[in-house]
């Protein structure tokens, strides 16, 4: 089990941008279309900077079990 | 009278004092949520439609958003001071703030500063209820014998719930008692009004209360804190726990616990479109039945650890998701039934429009079902005399009243919904109280919690809503109305294998700061 914590802490630590980086594409996809308001980059703006934190967090949290940080001793 | 009995006594003291402010918390924050559309037709320009909805609910999502910064100041405060007077701060700040509310002008009177002062005291409302659950649970905890933690602390866990069953009761009876009309032109401040009464009786009864036998007992040795921000988030040994916290547990918690109770209301109410006073009391039914069950599994936790409730609670959510909400679309579809077609009325009426030459067309058609439901439908047409034309695209309203069985459908599949927040929302007041020290357990587990609820869980509504609103096209004008689940079933799975992975089962023998083993068994 621990040997998968520390695999999966790679997996952890890559989420993190992937899910910052697909925000970030859908907000510009999303902000370019003619239909597009103010109010919808307003929405995207707060979305991406709610996650930002939380997406470094998930990437902490990656790199913490990546070392072993959540290892159980036997 | 024996020490247990004196025991006993003082805990069930501790958990009312903590619970009824608690639960008025709660309903001062959850009256916004409940008359959402009708805060969006006093607050936004009358013409927006759907966009002061989304509108309105941003702001809604807003005051989850800044739950964490309430969360480290009041959690900080807590820590250095005490629990008692920092959550008798966040009560008078929720107070004052919902009571404020209730006295704004509307959009007409006052403009772009109607929403603007709404955002501003829907902020502090945020920053307060970030400052007070942690505060209560805590509370509660440090008062409770190990055996007992999930049992005396799921009594906190209650509150939630009936704070929103007291906003729905209260709005229901206010606009029963006054009438619809008088209700969503001024009736709808009374809920909020309200609250500084309960707020009074609520600090009356704190005030009575006496500081936490652990913290006090830190205190009196020098122990407590100097820095509880940075020692719960600089020390990598507790950072690893606030993560583990945040992404295994509150994370999924939150998604569960918002879409079981307010995207379900949200879903009945603008997509299945069922009327204004039965979407409420089929929720309120649903927590009715529900909330005992808070209680039940905080005591399963006890015996059996708080681990596996909660994620079996997450992995009901996830595959039964979809279906249920299915099946909501389903029993208020009108292709689904078969209508008494003698029983339909068509009236038509048409008035001048205030000012001008112009006329509105409104037509009302009622539909009768074999089923017992009843549709209504209100088609508003604009006829101008300039052109001779209509408007291109009439305001058209549904409200659909589902016969009897299919209202119980709906109150069992809301119960369930219910049932699997009791299972992962009964048990974590204790969970995250055992992983943290006293010294700074105020802090560390509010901000978790507070992210998971207030950002993760907040932000369903609104973000499932906002999905919807993407998959609408030309094609499809009304969308995938089942896209928005996706959010909350992705964050849950997430968080499954995460919880499943790396939480231990294990139960907290005692949450003195000497005797915690738990940090040091990771």
């Amino acid at each position: 089990m621990n040997a998968l914590k520390r695999i999966l802490g790679i997996f952890w630590l890559l989420m993190g941008p992937a899910v910052l980086g697909f925000l970030i594409f859908e907000a510009v996809k999303k902000n370019s279309l003619p239909t597009s308001t103010s109010n919808d980059m307003l929405q995207w703006g707060i979305i991406i900077g709610i996650f930002v934190p939380i997406a470094i967090g998930l990437m902490i949290f990656g790199y913490y079990s990546m070392k072993g940080a959540y290892d159980l001793e036997d | 009278m024996s020490s247990e009995a004196k025991y006993s006594k003082g805990i069930w003291s501790v958990i009312t004092a903590s619970s009824v402010g608690t639960l008025i918390e709660w309903y001062d924050f959850y009256i916004f949520g409940s008359l959402a559309t009708i805060i969006a037709a006093q607050f936004f320009p009358e013409d927006k439609g759907s966009a002061a909805l989304l509108s309105t609910l941003a702001i809604f999502a807003a005051g989850f958003i800044v739950r964490p910064f309430g969360a480290l100041v009041f959690g900080r405060l807590g820590d250095l001071v005490g629990r008692k007077y920092t959550f008798l701060l966040t009560l008078v700040l929720m107070g004052g703030s919902t009571f404020a509310i209730g006295l704004i002008p509307n959009y007409k009177s006052i403009g772009v500063a109607a929403p603007l002062l709404v955002l501003l005291l829907r902020l502090i409302q945020g920053l307060a209820l970030g400052g007070e659950y942690g505060g209560a649970a805590t509370y509660v905890a440090e008062h409770s014998p190990a055996h007992k933690r999930g049992f005396y602390t799921s009594w906190i866990q209650t509150t939630a719930t009936l704070g929103l069953f007291v906003s729905l009761g209260i709005i229901l009876f206010t606009r029963s008692t006054m009438g619809v009309e008088k209700f969503n032109d001024w009736g709808w401040r009374i809920p909020f009004l309200v609250s500084s009464l309960l707020v009074i009786l609520s600090i009356y009864i704190r005030l009575k209360m006496n500081e936490s036998p652990l913290f006090s007992k830190l205190k009196k040795e020098g122990k407590t804190s100097t820095n509880p921000l940075k020692e719960s988030f600089t020390k990598r040994d507790n950072l690893k726990m606030v993560l583990l916290a945040l992404f295994g547990a509150v994370m999924g918690q939150g998604v569960i616990w918002y879409t079981g109770q307010f995207y379900a209301q949200s879903f009945i109410e603008n997509v299945c479109k069922i009327e204004f006073a039965q979407s409420r009391t089929i929720l309120l039914w649903a927590i009715a039945f529900a909330t005992p069950f808070f209680v039940v599994f905080g005591a399963l936790s006890d015996r059996f650890g708080r681990k596996w409730i909660m994620m079996l609670g997450m992995l009901l959510g996830i595959f039964s998701y979809r279906p249920i909400y299915q099946h909501f679309l389903d029993i208020t579809n009108e292709k689904n039934k078969v209508e008494i077609v003698a029983e339909r009325s068509v009236e038509r009426t048409a008035t001048l429009v205030p000012n001008k030459a112009d006329s509105l067309i409104k037509t009302t058609t009622i539909k009768h079902f074999d089923d017992g439901a009843l549709f209504k439908e209100v088609k508003t047409d604009t006829l101008y005399v300039a052109t001779g034309k209509s408007a291109i695209k009439p305001v058209v309203k549904i409200e659909k009243t589902v016969g009897d069985s299919n209202y119980w459908t709906f109150i069992v599949l809301i119960f369930f919904q219910i049932l699997l927040v009791t299972m992962v929302y009964g048990p974590i007041a204790a969970f995250l109280v055992e992983l943290f020290p006293t010294r700074i357990r105020y802090t560390s587990m509010s901000l978790p919690y507070h992210i998971g609820n207030g950002v993760f869980g907040g932000l369903v509504p609104f973000i499932s809503t906002l999905i919807i609103e993407y998959t609408k096209s030309p094609e499809n004008p009304t969308g995938s109305p089942l896209a928005g689940l996706w959010y909350p079933i992705i964050v849950a799975s997430v968080c499954l294998v995460i919880g499943t992975l790396y939480l231990t089962n294990h139960i907290d023998k005692n949450v003195r700061d000497d005797e915690n083993d738990y940090i040091h068994k990771h």
